[in-house]
């Protein structure tokens, strides 16, 4: 821990995100394995009946109208569409680029998706298919999705990914050293990463579904956080059980309660198995009755997911026609 | 600077109203008594209207049953006892139990919004819990019926006869179904009388009766007002009165049953206190004190309406929890993203107006939520009262509404003394997520249900009731049994 003590955390602040706050309170410095542990230990627990009951509450939230079309158009836009496969090939990455920067060919007003998300090795293909697009290269790295590497494969594979040209880290945690209470060794791959990735956003992934209890997905959050991500991200979706509800939930109140102590707003990105436009808007209030409409900007919240987009357009036409359309009418990426 | 994070923004994005469709409820513009399997005229040929509270618009005209009319139903309901009911086995009278709760399941959406318009309460809260709730009573005594041999009253338990039971407005379907499926699961017949300002869905559930085939006079439903169900009190040919209710009334039926051999039960009002221990799971506590209170307008009576909170994390929590209360969305209960509906009525909004106005003459610091109220009808806005002291009123008496009252304690000793500090004692809760502690205080308090790390959960397995001045019998469970049964 000698290396974090000697180099105080970069923190992004509120201010880098446009973001007004008042002025914050001075921000964490976790200077040794004891005091990260006592921290993590005194933070409160979670009750995971209660959580889960709050969770299903908020999902019966009935969003219509105006109110369904603009977060229909919000979780577009916050889509990381993403292909995380052996069989990904320059042609496959190319495609979902295209699709990415333009998700509906007819309807211009289709805000275009947050990122594309790409083994390191395709950074440069969706580098130069993206061209002078907003849509951001988002990279998995850190030896995913296990995360089972020493610490200078991470290093560089996180290297090698930002120097093709990603905008986005995506980083594991070892789940195996978290589990055995080796928080100090999480937390120094944390930091060393961030370094590695100066500006580029990090997204720093607790994989909840091994972690399993709602405590452990609080604690790692904060782990993350205090170690400089600028995302906390649910899962790979290479394990059983990815996103959950009330594990995004004690997620995002984990975010706010980080901004109310240090003042730096960290966004949440829920990744795996979310595939329906019902899904996606109930993690919408989630956020938005949890931690505010701030937090609604692609900034802030994101969807790691591919099939979701196409329903996302499905039920946009839907809402302006009233009808549905074929599934066919919407291009296969 | 915590505060103005996520208050100022929370909930911009803003919900588009998603009614419900408040014709779905297909209410007739009059009812009559339910007496013997039909729907009949009262002698006396009076009427009353009643309201939603919503909007104060008239919603139906009842019937006002009279002393006569009382007559007619305990006549029907003792021949019914006599000549079908306590022949019939329980098997039988489980059938009938059974299917009257999957006609509650099928007919959910109607009563859910019969419910709402009636009482005023968020069609979620109607649709989630009042009605599956109802539904699952049903479901639960119905496996009573035919095995009451080992419900632990001895071989072949006999009912009481014929059973009076006067139920209130904040839960008019569910209290109907915690007071009708025991007594029938025993083998009792009923008089239900539902309260004056919520009688439609007893009404509703008449239909559902009928459409079930119970046999004419086992159940008859009688609206009306205090002087109804004062007849059905002082009737010499009912064998028990069961009454859900304030504990004022509560103690003018206890004096009337006193010199007669009726049987009775009284669920009556509350005081409870919601205990915080500094360790309490903090989110999920903030959730708990909210649903403790603000579930049903507060009209609850064992609604957690004094939160004793530890010094140490008072601030903390009270921060917390005004910055949830500001975002309860109180307006249109038919509005399925509403959680806060309306006050029942102009009566129980002046009780609560003049209970919360007293709360600041006293000098606890008040804090009302900062929703906007619609302009008609009957309307609340969640309120918080920190710095209260024992001895405040707001500290003493039962408001049954959105009002919380916020006082501390240093141990878990004191805690303990300051709940118990009541003449109530229904129900409390206890967070904490140190078990030996939450069982050490759980044995000390002096109520009929304690919740630990939950608030206002219900399940008719599980008994509730209250002690001292909050009463005395059990509802639900195999308990629940024992106050239809002559054991």
């Amino acid at each position: 821990m000698g290396q974090v003590s000697t180099s105080p955390l970069r923190l992004v602040t509120s201010e880098d995100r446009g973001v007004q706050l008042p002025k914050t309170k001075s921000p964490l410095v976790i200077e040794s394995e004891a005091q990260l542990r006592a921290f993590l230990s005194g933070l409160s627990g979670v009750d995971a009946v209660g959580a889960e009951a709050r969770a299903a509450k908020l999902a019966t939230r009935s969003l219509k109208k105006s109110t369904k079309l603009a977060a229909l158009d919000l979780a577009i836009s916050m889509v990381d569409l993403t292909t995380l496969e052996g069989a990904d090939t320059p042609g496959r990455v190319r495609s979902l680029c295209a699709k990415a920067a333009r998700p509906d060919a007819r309807d211009l007003d289709v805000p275009h998706a947050a990122a594309v998300c790409v083994y390191p090795d395709l950074v440069g293909v969706a580098r130069e298919a993206l061209g002078a697009s907003p849509v951001k290269v988002a990279a998995v790295a850190t030896a995913f999705p296990s995360g089972r590497a020493s610490m200078n494969v991470k290093l560089l594979d996180v290297r090698e990914a930002i120097e093709a040209g990603a905008d986005e880290i995506d980083m594991v945690i070892d789940r195996g050293a978290f589990l055995s209470g080796r928080v100090g060794q999480v937390f120094d791959e944390i930091v060393a990463v961030k370094e590695v990735c100066g500006l580029v956003h990090l997204k720093v992934i607790l994989e909840t579904g091994e972690l399993v209890t709602y405590d452990n997905a609080r604690k790692a959050s904060w782990l993350a956080m205090l170690g400089g991500a600028d995302f906390i991200k649910t899962s790979t979706g290479k394990v059983a059980t990815s996103a959950t509800l009330p594990h995004a939930l004690v997620m995002v109140e984990a975010v706010r309660d980080f901004a109310e102590t240090t003042g730096r707003l960290v966004g949440v990105k829920v990744a795996g198995g979310i595939r329906t436009s019902k899904d996606a808007l109930r993690y919408l209030v989630v956020v938005n009755e949890t931690v505010g409409s701030a937090w609604l900007t692609p900034d802030l919240f994101r969807f790691g997911a591919s099939s979701l987009l196409n329903d996302l357009l499905m039920q946009r036409l839907k809402q302006s026609r009233g009808t549905y359309v074929r599934a066919d009418e919407f291009s296969a990426d | 600077m915590s505060d103005d994070l996520t208050k100022s923004q929370l909930g911009s994005l803003t919900y588009d109203a998603a009614p419900e469709s408040a014709s779905i409820a297909h209410l007739q513009p009059a009812y009559g008594l339910f007496i013997n399997g039909e729907f009949t005229d009262p002698s006396s040929h009076q009427s009353f209207e009643t309201l939603n509270p919503a909007n104060e618009t008239p919603l139906a005209h009842v019937a006002l049953a009279s002393h006569a009319d009382v007559d007619r139903a305990v006549t029907a309901a003792r021949t019914a006892y006599d000549t079908v009911w306590s022949k019939t086995s329980g098997a039988q009278r489980a059938k009938y139990l059974f299917r009257i709760a999957r006609l509650i399941q099928e007919r959910s959406r109607e009563l859910a919004v019969v419910e709402t318009l009636d009482n005023g309460k968020p069609i979620r809260e109607s649709r989630d819990v009042d009605v599956p709730l109802a539904a699952a009573h049903f479901f639960y005594y119905a496996g009573w019926a035919d095995k009451l041999d080992y419900a632990g009253y001895g071989v072949n338990p006999r009912p009481l006869g014929v059973a009076g039971q006067i139920i209130p407005w904040n839960f008019p379907l569910l209290m109907a179904a915690w007071k009708l499926a025991p007594a029938l699961a025993a083998g009792n017949t009923c008089v239900l009388k539902p309260a004056e300002t919520t009688p439609l869905s007893a009404l509703l559930l008449a239909e559902i009766l009928q459409q079930a085939q119970l046999p004419p006079g086992v159940v008859n439903i009688l609206t009306g007002d205090g002087t109804s169900g004062a007849a059905l009190v002082e009737h010499p040919d009912v064998n028990k009165i069961a009454f859900t209710g304030s504990t004022e009334v509560g103690r003018l039926i206890q004096e009337r049953v006193a010199s007669s051999r009726k049987h009775l039960t009284l669920e009556l009002g509350g005081k409870g206190a919601n205990i915080v221990f500094e360790d309490a799971p903090v989110d999920e506590m903030i959730e708990g004190i909210i649903d403790g209170i603000f579930f049903n307008q507060g009209h609850v009576c064992c609604a957690g309406s004094r939160l004793l909170v530890q010094e140490s994390v008072a601030d903390e929590v009270l921060r917390r929890l005004i910055r949830r209360v500001d975002q309860l969305r109180v307006g249109d209960p038919l509005d399925k993203n509403t959680d806060v509906g309306a006050i029942n009525s102009a009566a129980q909004l002046a009780r609560i107006q003049e209970l919360s106005d007293f709360g600041e003459v006293e000098g606890a610091t008040r804090y009302t939520s900062t929703c906007a109220l619609p302009d008609r009808g009957y309307w609340f806005a969640p309120t918080v009262f920190a710095d209260v002291s024992q001895s405040h009123r707001i500290a003493r008496e039962e408001i049954f509404g959105p009002v919380l009252s916020v006082l501390t304690f240093r141990t878990p000793e004191e805690a303990v003394a300051k709940a118990n500090n009541t003449n109530y004692g229904l129900a409390c809760g206890v967070w904490s997520e140190k078990g030996s502690r939450t069982l050490w205080v759980a044995q000390r308090l002096r109520a009929g249900v304690i919740w630990a790390n939950t608030y206002n959960k219900f399940d008719p397995t599980s008994p509730f009731g209250g002690v001292r001045e909050s009463g005395f019998g059990r509802e639900g469970g195999r308990h629940g049994l024992e106050a239809y049964l002559d054991v």
